[in-house]
């Protein structure tokens, strides 16, 4: 199992080489609290070995995962009355007095291939029993990997949910302006740490869809003018041309096996949604309406689509057979209920909706009768909702002081995560599945 | 030409379109402006429009067709403008256009996108149901990737929500 985890963060590393690293680094701020969030201590891991001490601070980046989950909130450093380095250093009634349900302690080792190990554990305090101790080795650049995926392993082990955080985002980025306008593809940690360009572009670029794997990218560009859609490989840069019809190519979406991508083409007059078989290029229509039809996403059992139509008037969110049939309509509240997002367990469903001008993100539990909707972002412009592989959280787009920003936002609402651009825009955010473990 | 002709030419030209075949521009006659909205008559030709009339002709120099919020009808005072360049590829049967289709920035960028082609497609149906004929005509859709104006306010919207009509071939 460890040398596993070990082998799988040096395997991401090994992809990502490849990539140019000029990209500008997203900043990143946290908005909000949560009070009912379980209270932990993530204590600094220090390094105990003989190399230069490596620059990522293992349990800080674990901190930071914990609390913008929103079901955690961590101890803040000024409040570490003591600092122990392992579970038997640990004095549990100084923890229990700061009122704390979960410390974690660990260091940081030299690996013998001149790496580095992590060693940490996990406690509950009440009980003073130990509810996890590993150890997790990588070379520098892999130490972010490492703390992701034990912030995964914590959060797994007390809340009963996969974590999240070792996974990736997908975005665009508009920087510069009028000749000099550029678009690029993005790649980055969920945390908006190591952005990658996946593909740069004079002209814009929209709807990036992660295939099941991770591997890949579906993406709409109009470097020929008209929308096109494209699949590339991330660890090679390899693309291919997929949908380039007359009119309209977008809104790609992977079905959860990979093996067929659904999309919307106008190449009959008006925006339909097609599915494609991605081994014989195949088209099926799916629907057929005068309407527009578009930004279809699979259910997870891969049997029914999701759309966006407004063959009512409005924009509204319809579910129809991916083997064809009448639609269903599935949204009633709001004017505007655009671009659907479905948890992994199909309860859930992410939107952008919007009420005269104001836009903001809202998630239906049809797993509910009748359906329980909650609101997830403030407005105005809140738009592309994309769910956690688990679900968690969500990243959306939106508009601050006339430039676009991405939050990443938990399910409750109560927390929201900032990821701002330096100088330029950021949106159309896409989160990644979980990555192969 | 002074001053008041070319209001009155104008004028005409908005007003009686399909009358202002061809804008005077050799020896105009001193027109009264009561007479503006009266025909204004070609003068020595056979009133067609010709590649040079795109800079000069008041009507065909308005390539820009707007639209109301998430709707995708031709408003009737863009009746004219539709009418115009309608006949200008009735007359120049090797002229092309690309109509592009943009949306404003509310809503989501993929609905955006299927509805800046809509209004393509509206204004490719006037132009066709006014005399030019679907071989002459592109649409291409740039949802709300294009914006002129990029303040979240009604009036930049507006210039937002807008086809662009675009000469690929005179």
């Amino acid at each position: 199992m460890l040398r596993h985890l070990a082998t799988s963060a040096l395997l991401v590393l090994a992809l990502l080489l490849p990539l140019p690293s000029q990209a500008q680094a997203l900043e990143i701020d946290i908005v909000g609290g949560n009070a009912a969030a379980l209270p932990i201590t993530v204590v600094p891991m220090p390094y105990l070995g003989t190399q230069v001490a490596p620059e990522t601070d293992v349990a800080a980046i674990i901190a930071a995962n914990l609390n913008r989950s929103g079901q955690f909130r961590t101890l803040p450093l000024a409040n570490l009355v003591e600092r122990p380095v392992r579970g038997t250093d640990i004095q549990f009634p100084t923890w229990r007095v700061l009122k704390q349900d979960f410390i974690v302690v660990g260091r940081v080792l030299d690996a013998p291939d001149g790496g580095f190990r992590v060693e940490y554990e996990l406690f509950d305090v009440a009980k003073q029993e130990r509810l996890l101790g590993l150890a997790m080795t990588g070379r520098a650049r892999g130490l972010r990997d490492i703390a992701h995926q034990i912030s995964d392993q914590i959060y797994e082990r007390i809340l009963g949910v996969r974590g999240a955080f070792w996974t990736r985002i997908a975005y665009v980025t508009a920087t510069g302006r009028g000749d000099s306008l550029q678009y690029a593809l993005m790649v980055a940690d969920a945390d908006g740490a190591n952005p990658q360009t996946v593909v740069r572009s004079r002209e814009p670029l929209l709807s990036p869809a992660w295939s099941p794997d991770g591997r890949r990218l579906a993406y709409v560009s109009f470097e020929r003018g008209n929308s096109t859609i494209y699949i590339q490989e991330l660890a090679t840069g390899a693309r291919e041309l997929i949908a380039s019809f007359r009119g309209i190519n977008g809104a790609p979406s992977f079905s959860p096996d990979g093996t067929r991508l659904a999309m919307t083409l106008s190449r009959s007059g008006n925006p339909d949604i097609y599915v494609m078989d991605l081994a014989t290029r195949a088209l099926t229509p799916v629907t057929r309406h005068f309407g527009i039809d578009t930004e279809a996403v699979w259910t997870p059992d891969g049997q029914s689509l999701i759309f966006t139509s407004d063959r009512a008037g409005r924009p509204q969110l319809y579910q129809v057979p991916v083997s064809g049939g009448d639609p269903v309509r599935l949204t009633f509240e709001g004017d505007h209920n655009a671009k659907a997002s479905v948890s992994f367990d199909g309860k859930k469903i992410a939107m952008a909706q919007g009420e005269r001008n104001v836009y903001r993100i809202a998630v239906m539990d049809r797993s509910r009768a009748p359906p329980v909707w909650q609101t997830l972002s403030p407005g105005n412009l809140d738009e592309s909702p994309s769910f956690a592989p688990n679900a968690s959280m969500l990243l959306y787009a939106t508009k601050e002081g006339g430039r676009g920003v991405l939050y990443a936002v938990s399910a409750d609402a109560r927390v929201r995560q900032r990821l701002v651009l330096t100088d330029g825009d950021v949106r159309e955010p896409a989160w990644s599945p979980f990555r192969q473990r | 030409m002074n001053n008041v002709t070319r209001l009155a030419l104008v004028a005409a030209c908005a007003i009686v379109l399909s009358a202002c075949a061809r804008q005077v521009r050799e020896e105009p006659q001193p027109a009264p402006v009561a007479e503006a909205a009266a025909p204004a008559a070609p003068v020595a030709d056979d009133g067609r429009f010709g590649p040079e009339d795109l800079d000069t002709n008041p009507c065909l120099m308005q390539r820009t067709v707007l639209f109301d919020f998430d709707q995708d009808a031709v408003r009737p005072e863009f009746q004219a403008i539709v009418a115009c360049h309608a006949k200008y590829l009735q007359d120049r049967p090797e002229a092309r256009v690309t109509l592009e289709g943009n949306a404003d920035e509310r809503g989501s960028r993929e609905y955006n996108l299927a509805l800046g082609e809509r209004r393509g497609n509206a204004v490719m149906g006037a132009l066709q149901a006014a005399g030019g004929s679907a071989g002459q005509i592109t649409v291409v859709s740039y949802g709300e990737e294009r914006p002129v104006c990029t303040e979240s306010t009604e009036s930049c919207w507006q210039q937002n929500r807008r086809v662009e009509i675009v000469y690929t071939a005179r």
